[in-house]
């Protein structure tokens, strides 16, 4: 078991979940991957039973019991599943710290709150509190990127003319790695970045130093 | 007088049970006979001159197998690459060239083609009858493959192959990111493939409607046919968005009129919408021709009936109305609302719903019988286990917040070929162990098929089981170099030492096709005892087909009906008048209504392919004016196309059995061209229906609206629209007219040519509107839309009006006169969408100028 779980370490794994949201999802994952393996064990030992002597059965036992209702039980208990977990993880309006990652070929340009409360702006580093919920807006300077930190949330897409909201928390301080996950040319597999969750108490020194952000045409 | 050329009174109300059949003859004689007519042109020429099904279905089959070996030997580049984190192997931009060129390969040149071929090869002998409804379109299909994966190919051999990835987004696939003719390659190239598949598509449906031997009814019809219906009509409205996608960037990146460019109102998005519009229908045009090749071939080796018809074709139909309403699952990412997301979400998991009542009742079918473990069971076994766990992986992708973790993953690397070799690839293999003997006339070499199979069946799960948690660990899509992650290291090497075992599996399935074809014993007539009429022949199949016609009483007779047909018991025996002779049925009720004349083996589908393909290279080459003597070749060639099948002299009607004589299609207008203009239109009305998406989605959602202020005098414009969709419906009205003229045994000629003036004035309007009114459509994408409206206008008009000028010298020479209509039939429908969609386009561009 551990040594299973040693298997799903790693610095962009999403099963090793840091917050809030990943730790739903890596939930969800671990729930539905049992019933598949059960579903598809089962389907394995009707084709065996196949094998044997001919067995009659009405035709509606296979289309409408199996093929109707077992699918459709299984499947709306995944979706209600989906649609709760859906509903925990969406940004709300409590107040999230915000911040801003641009995305460009081939690179990240974030802005968000030093200490003192104003805007400030890193390369390729993205600062937030611990233990607070963070809105990063996304966005893109030229082709389609996407912003995705597997170990806090899941991923958006950074669309030129856009702008998109996804909500992520780090439950502990702590260096997780980020990446571009939507192909984008040359220097797709290089669009690499990292996200620094601080104490509250302890904001980097990086952050006091950093300069004031600058403004986008579309803000 | 004329009564004598459109059949007998019994003739045109045979009910089926009332066909009687014919005396017996020597069936060589028959042979030789229907050989001469039908066969292909000896020696090289009958290479580019052959229109016969069997011939282009087993090209399409053989060319799209060559493709697969291609896109199979980039996938072994992609896993050398990837098996070490620094690999060297390939640098990033060949390397994603390789990549894009995989994807594309595997689905426009491989899939698609290769289900194409087998429901043109497969098709008319299933249902009884001797070739597809439209020949010749079957061989300029053909061609049109060949040379949109040869383009495909020269450009990955010259290096200037797409390199944006199989669904190519903007901006990344737009002119600023993506300079030189590399995206060009896969626009034009994968388009002019796109002929072929709405080609194919119109035929088979087509075919299946209309040439069903008499008394198969279309609920009684063998499943393969409704799984092929099904797939032709999604084909029919699946592909034309993406090929409106690929004209409007290719537009764009030449032309820089902007659909999909921010800051001149375009939107990325709307790609993506019209991509995913065809992409995720795309994935169920694969399935279902396997899924049909499935439900023929599981009854045959348990020794049984299908279970669950009913359940089934229930389940094709909700499959086909789902597909549709299900793309944006590919772009959860995107940043929609909530709401949508969660409507998606269940539509998405509302399809496996009829994929589980097939699964089921193939289930079902099996406990009903006894299942025997031939090789064909094998990769149905292999099916069972690949596509029931790409499925569930499925389900998964359908919940969102899953979604969002895995998506542009290698999860979905590993879900998308569970579903595609699972659902595709081990089904087409169990599909050609199973009718190789009817192909060839050989049965196969014992032992190799199932090495073949086992060895494919470790190798894919080697390569992509591990593959799912490759993703969640985070490995991105798309990436050639993973440095600073040695735990993906493992599972990569994994996956590409497993993937070199399934391409050996594969060289042994290709080495096992070969040996049976040319080594194989000689094969029982009919080796799985199966009762379908494609087992109805000798093996392998003549050129006609079927010596005589199947009717009522023979349509499940499988080989024991083989000898009564080849006697020419059946209907229409032989080729007594030398012609290419079938028989058209009624759509519902398969009553024998008319005898179809197929043309003869021609070299014109080459030349007309030839002619777009130059279309297409002076396109790429940025020679643009040349584009237009290569248009008006084509012009010519279609033209000349529709002459070749035209007829100046009434036909008697045709004996079709004893008692009942048939009219020649050229005495009716519920011809075979009618129906197929009918499946045309409603694939050139889906691509309508697309671009006023495009309209709709760019005028609301886009970010660069509103738009900068008309320039053109409204009046003037409103006064030329008019004139426009005027001139089209007075086309119609004259078409009408003409029709009536010919019913009464007047003259068409008057009518034709008011048609023909009208519909040459509609487009003077439409040029002048273009001239004088229109703003220039660089400036913005509302601009840029209004010109593709018009142009559409435009282009429909032009076609009318060529109709109407085919239409005046066929009343010129006589060839519409008396019960023959000549090309008015389809030349009416076309008038009314051409008037319609101007209608439609008109009140755009008019509302465009009075609104906000």
């Amino acid at each position: 078991m551990t040594l299973l779980l040693a298997g799903c370490d790693g610095p962009l794994s999403t099963l090793a979940p840091a917050g809030p949201a990943a730790g739903d999802i890596a939930l969800l994952w671990w729930g539905m991957l049992i019933g598949s393996a059960a579903i598809t064990l089962l389907v394995g030992v009707l084709l065996a039973l196949s094998f044997g002597p001919p067995r009659v059965r009405p035709v509606r036992y296979w289309t409408h019991g199996w093929g109707l209702g077992f699918s459709l039980a299984v499947l709306t208990t995944v979706l209600v599943a989906g649609l709760w977990i859906g509903e925990r993880i969406l940004p709300r309006d409590d107040g999230a710290v915000e911040v801003r990652a641009h995305a460009y070929q081939w690179g990240w340009r974030f802005a968000q709150p030093n200490a003192e409360g104003e805007t400030v702006q890193t390369d390729g580093v993205l600062y937030i509190p611990a233990g607070r919920p963070v809105d990063v807006i996304v966005t893109a300077e030229d082709v389609i990127h996407a912003f995705w930190v597997p170990q806090l949330a899941g991923k958006v897409d950074a669309i030129p003319g856009r702008r998109n909201l996804l909500r992520i928390e780090a439950d502990r301080p702590g260096t997780h790695d980020g990446l571009c996950a939507e192909f984008c040319g040359l220097g797709h597999a290089t669009m690499r970045f990292e996200l620094v969750a601080y104490g509250v108490d302890a904001p980097p020194d990086a952050l006091a130093d950093a300069p004031a952000a600058e403004e986008y045409a579309d803000d | 007088m004329t009564d004598a050329y459109i059949g007998t009174a019994t003739g045109t109300r045979a009910t089926t049970d009332e066909i009687k059949s014919d005396a017996p003859q020597r069936a060589l004689g028959l042979h030789r006979e229907l050989d001469r007519t039908w066969a292909n042109d000896p020696g090289w020429r009958g290479q580019i001159s052959a229109v016969n099904h069997t011939t282009l279905g087993l090209r399409f089959m053989g060319t799209a197998l060559v493709f697969f070996a291609i896109g199979g030997i980039l996938a072994m580049l992609i896993r050398t690459q990837l098996a070490t984190p620094e690999g060297a192997f390939l640098d990033t931009e060949i390397y994603n060239q390789i990549f894009t060129m995989h994807g594309s390969i595997m689905m426009f040149l491989f899939a698609i083609p290769m289900l194409e071929g087998l429901a043109i090869y497969m098709l008319p002998k299933i249902l009884g009858t001797r070739d597809l409804a439209f020949p010749r379109l079957t061989a300029l299909g053909y061609w049109c493959y060949l040379f949109g994966g040869l383009i495909l190919l020269f450009a990955l051999l010259g290096g200037v192959a797409p390199r944006e990835g199989w669904f190519m987004y903007t901006p990344l696939s737009g002119a600023t990111y993506s300079p030189g003719i590399n995206a060009d390659v896969w626009l034009l190239g994968v388009t002019f493939v796109e002929i072929s598949a709405l080609a194919a598509a119109v035929e088979i449906t087509v075919t299946i409607l209309r040439q069903r031997a008499p008394g198969m009814k279309l609920t009684e019809m063998p499943l393969f046919a409704w799984y092929m219906l099904g797939t032709s009509v999604m084909m029919l409205v699946g592909f034309p968005p993406l090929i409106l996608a690929s004209v409007l960037l290719e537009i764009e990146r030449a032309f820089g009129w902007p659909f999909f460019e921010v800051a001149r109102g375009g939107d990325p998005l709307l790609w993506q919408h019209l991509f995913w519009l065809f992409g995720h229908p795309e994935v169920y045009i694969i399935f279902l021709p396997a899924a049909g090749a499935l439900s023929t071939i599981i009854p045959v080796m348990c020794r049984t009936t299908i279970l669950g018809y009913g359940a089934i074709v229930a389940a094709i139909v909700a499959l086909v109305f789902l597909s549709f309403g299900l793309w944006v699952h590919h772009m959860f990412t995107v940043g929609i609302p909530h709401m949508a997301l969660a409507f998606f979400s269940a539509a998405s998991v509302l399809v496996a719903v009829p994929t589980a009542v097939q699964v089921f009742a193939w289930i079902g079918t099996m406990w009903k019988g006894r299942p025997d473990m031939h090789l064909p069971m094998y990769h149905i076994m292999g099916f069972f286990l690949t596509f029931v766990m790409g499925g569930l992986t499925g389900v998964m992708l359908a919940i969102v917040p899953f979604n969002w973790q895995a998506h542009d993953t290698h999860f979905v690397v590993a879900h998308l070929h569970y579903v595609l070799i699972g659902g595709f690839v081990f089904p087409m293999m169990a599909a050609a162990a199973y009718w190789m003997p009817q192909i060839t006339g050989r049965a196969r070499i014992k032992g190799l098929g199932e090495a073949a199979f086992w060895t494919i069946l470790i190798g894919f799960h080697g390569t992509f089981f591990l593959m799912h948690l490759t993703g969640l660990l985070g490995m991105p899509r798309r990436i050639d170099v993973y440095p600073d992650n040695p735990e993906w290291i493992w599972l990569n090497l994994t996956s590409s030492i497993f993937g070199f075992v399934m391409t050996i599996g594969f060289a042994l399935f290709a080495l096992d096709l070969v040996l049976q074809a040319w080594l194989g014993p000689r094969s029982p007539r009919d080796p799985w005892r199966a009762p379908g009429l494609d087992w109805a022949m000798r093996l392998p199949p003549p050129s006609y087909n079927f010596a005589s016609l199947p009717g009522p009483g023979r349509l499940d007779g499988g080989a024991q009906a083989a000898q009564g047909l080849a006697r020419g018991e059946g209907l229409l025996p032989g080729a007594p008048r030398g012609r290419r002779e079938v028989l058209v049925t009624g759509v519902g009720s398969a009553r024998p209504e008319l005898i179809a004349i197929l043309p003869g083996n021609t070299a014109l589908p080459l030349g007309l392919a030839c002619a777009i393909g130059a279309f297409v290279l002076m396109m790429l080459s940025g020679l643009y004016w040349l584009t237009l003597p290569a248009l008006a070749l084509v012009a010519a060639l279609i033209w000349v196309w529709a002459r070749g099948m035209a007829q100046g002299h009434d036909a008697a009607p045709v004996e079709v059995a004893p008692g009942l004589s048939l009219p020649v299609h050229i005495h009716r207008h519920d011809t075979l061209g009618r129906t197929g203009t009918v499946c045309l239109l409603l694939a050139d009305g889906t691509l309508f229906a697309a671009l006023l998406f495009g309209v709709g989605f760019l005028s609301v959602v886009a970010p660069g609206w509103p738009p900068p202020e008309l320039t053109g005098d409204p009046k003037l414009g409103a006064g030329l629209i008019a004139g426009l969709v005027g001139g089209l419906g007075l086309g119609a009205i004259a078409v009408r007219l003409g029709l009536r003229a010919q019913g009464n045994g007047g003259a068409v000629l008057p009518a034709a040519a008011v048609a023909f003036i009208a519909n040459l004035a509609a487009l003077a309007c439409l040029i002048w509107l273009a001239v004088a009114v229109l703003d220039d459509p660089t400036r913005h994408a509302r601009d840029a839309l209004r010109g593709v409206l018009a142009g559409y206008a435009g282009l429909h008009a032009l076609i009318a009006a060529g109709m109407a000028g085919y239409a005046l010298d066929q009343a010129r020479r006589g060839e519409i006169a008396g019960t023959r209509a000549g090309c008015m039939p389809a030349w009416r429908l076309w008038q009314d969408f051409a008037a319609v969609t101007a209608l439609i386009a008109g009140a755009i561009l008019i509302a465009q100028g009075s609104g906000a």
